[in-house]
């Protein structure tokens, strides 16, 4: 039995990347799931095009009307579309999933693969580090953070990158120790590689496969702070729309009780690009990981 | 065993007191103070009585004044007050405490015993029909905002068909006594207590099927089934135990992260616990009550990773700490 071998013949004479593809082209609902994304990206990019009104725009004759032909998805407390909004929405919501866990790739790695590198003193204050940001109660701290720099986009971003990266640094500093002991990195080391060198160009290719699910896991994360944040009026302001400012208007009781078209919308479409991103997640972890294939 | 306990006791010491001085940092340079709001609504207080009521209260010291005057009254036994409501902050946060766990532990108990079978039964079918409803209902449970699903829960099952009451712990306006009390506080609980029983339920049910498949695929699982032992006998005696493992450590350090994580749905609720009160001292800038509940979740989360390093050297004779 071949079973130990990690690479079966078919794959054989691939690159780990080809690998990963043809594994992942099987799971046919991680592909859906990467479809879904891909249009939830377009429609983000290509909003003002498809949007059927300008995002601002309202009538305050018409505040809280139902869906109805004009209006597919009715109007909010000022008369606005909130098909519209909704369509904008999703550039808020992408943009903070994306840079937050840009911020938090950015601090993890770096300190992760510091730690794991050198060792010794630099490892354990980092290691500290890591243990006090673990202990922190990530929503309350969120609130905190929020309140201190004021509600907006960037808040958002800033808050969740800071406090989602001791996972990552974790994950990377556990994969650096392991790879460090392996003979290409002490040739390297031989010929004399500086050690920023050898940690970028021979270390970090190799925790990619753990980076990419990572980062797609953790911008659903940062997808679900937003949504969490802006509820409670402490994330995107408006009049720029975001999902979670969307829902923040189920704060008013009418509005929750009487005119759900107004946050129904929104909070479906952060369940489906969460579930989307996490169905995506998962098959890329079965597709790169050879170690977790059956 | 004891010693470790002792050394990671004593390693939590510099934790805790980084965690304070990052908190402690964070609400000092929030702008605004407790009594800006007063001023503005009272015409009664002077802008005079206002710097008094300021200075009473060491707004003007110096940081790390501020943080030592801090820090050792808290430990003295002494938390302070709540500026908002005049109340002593040491019998606020019991009282506050004890609500959240109404709601938290019936929901890790519940979702505990929902999700290991679930979880097992999903493995043992592999690939089943079954299997993948469950799978899909798991990704949905771990995908959908809690207070998202609570709020659908309060307009469609409370609102719309007025099974449940929308909000609150209790009709106080009632005055109920005794077992009404207690019955009363129960459906309170009802709405609230599902929807985190619900999120928990989908994570800890993936986490069970995958600790599950890993330990069937074992070579003494084949064992047990090569020595003709019945199935029934070798999934839930043999491989369940070693299943178990991975869950109980992954459920004792999830408490510090379960109750935290009840902010969102404790506020959309209105649920008098730990969330809604920090959630409102930060909208008073009532810090010392901030500060006192922040606390409070970090040093439980901080215990609650230590039991589940502890937990995982009792229930797996193969971990030693020495």
């Amino acid at each position: 039995m071949s079973s130990n071998s990690l690479v079966n013949s078919k794959e054989r004479g691939l690159s780990p990347a080809q690998v990963a593809w043809k594994r992942f082209k099987k799971n046919r609902l991680a592909m859906w799931a990467g479809g879904v994304i891909i249009l939830l990206v377009l429609m983000a990019i290509a909003a003002p095009l498809i949007a059927p009104y300008p995002r601002d725009q309202g009538d305050l004759s018409k505040r809280f009307s139902k869906p109805s032909r004009e209006h597919w998805l009715g109007t909010d407390d000022m008369g606005r579309d909130v098909l519209t909004r909704l369509i904008y929405g999703a550039q808020a919501s992408l943009a903070v999933g994306l840079v937050s866990t840009g911020i938090s790739i950015v601090i993890g790695v770096t300190l992760g693969a510091i730690s794991g590198y050198f060792g010794g003193l630099v490892d354990n204050l980092i290691m500290r580090l890591v243990d006090i940001f673990m202990c922190f109660p990530f929503f309350l701290m969120a609130i905190v953070m929020a309140a201190v720099l004021g509600p907006g986009i960037r808040t958002v971003m800033l808050v969740s990158g800071v406090l989602s990266w001791p996972g990552l640094a974790r994950i990377v500093r556990a994969e650096v120790l392991a790879i460090k002991e392996r003979e290409f990195v002490e040739a390297a080391r031989a010929l004399g590689l500086s050690a920023p060198s050898i940690i970028w160009h021979h270390i970090l290719p190799n925790v990619f496969a753990v980076l990419v699910v990572y980062a797609t896991l953790g911008i659903a994360g940062g997808i679900l702070g937003e949504a969490g944040l802006s509820y409670l009026g402490l994330g995107v302001k408006p009049p720029q729309p975001s999902w979670g400012n969307m829902l923040h208007m189920a704060q008013n009781f009418t509005a929750l009780t009487n005119y759900p078209w107004l946050w129904i919308p929104a909070g479906i479409m952060i369940l489906l690009t969460v579930l989307s991103i996490n169905v995506l997640g998962d098959g890329l972890r079965d597709a790169l990981d050879p170690k977790l294939r059956q | 065993m004891f010693n470790y306990i002792v050394r990671r006791l004593l390693l939590m010491i510099p934790v805790i007191i980084g965690i304070s001085m990052i908190v402690f940092l964070l609400i000092n340079i929030a702008p605004g103070d407790p009594y800006r709001a007063m001023l503005e609504t009272n015409p009664n207080i002077t802008a005079e009585d206002y710097e008094n009521m300021l200075r009473s209260i060491g707004y003007y010291d110096p940081l790390p004044v501020k943080y030592v005057k801090w820090a050792s009254q808290v430990l003295s036994g002494n938390l302070g007050y709540s500026i908002d409501s005049k109340e002593p902050i040491a019998s606020l946060l019991p009282r506050r405490l004890a609500n959240t766990l109404t709601l938290s532990l019936p929901a890790l108990i519940l979702s505990t015993m929902i999700a290991v079978p679930l979880g097992v039964l999903s493995a043992t079918r592999q690939y089943s029909r079954l299997d993948h409803i469950l799978s899909i209902l798991a990704f949905l449970g771990i995908s959908i905002p809690a207070f998202f699903l609570a709020l659908l829960f309060i307009k469609f099952v409370a609102f719309d068909l007025g099974w449940f009451p929308i909000q609150g712990m209790g009709s106080i306006m009632r005055g109920y006594t005794g077992w009404r009390l207690v019955l009363d506080r129960l459906y309170h609980m009802v709405l609230p207590v599902t929807v985190l029983t619900l999120v928990q339920v989908a994570s800890r049910m993936r986490y069970t099927r995958s600790a599950m498949l890993e330990v069937i695929r074992q070579d003494y699982i084949r064992t047990a089934r090569a020595k003709g032992l019945p199935e029934k006998r070798v999934i839930y005696k043999h491989a369940l135990r070693n299943a178990l493992i991975p869950v109980i450590t992954v459920l004792s350090m999830s408490l510090g992260s379960i109750l935290s994580g009840a902010v969102l749905t404790e506020t959309v609720f209105m649920w008098p616990g730990m969330g809604t009160m920090v959630y409102r001292a930060i909208s008073n800038r009532d810090y010392p009550v901030v500060m006192a509940g922040t606390m409070v979740l970090a040093i439980v989360m901080l215990f609650a990773n230590l039991l589940a390093d502890v937990m995982y050297a009792v229930v797996d004779p193969r971990i030693r700490y020495d």
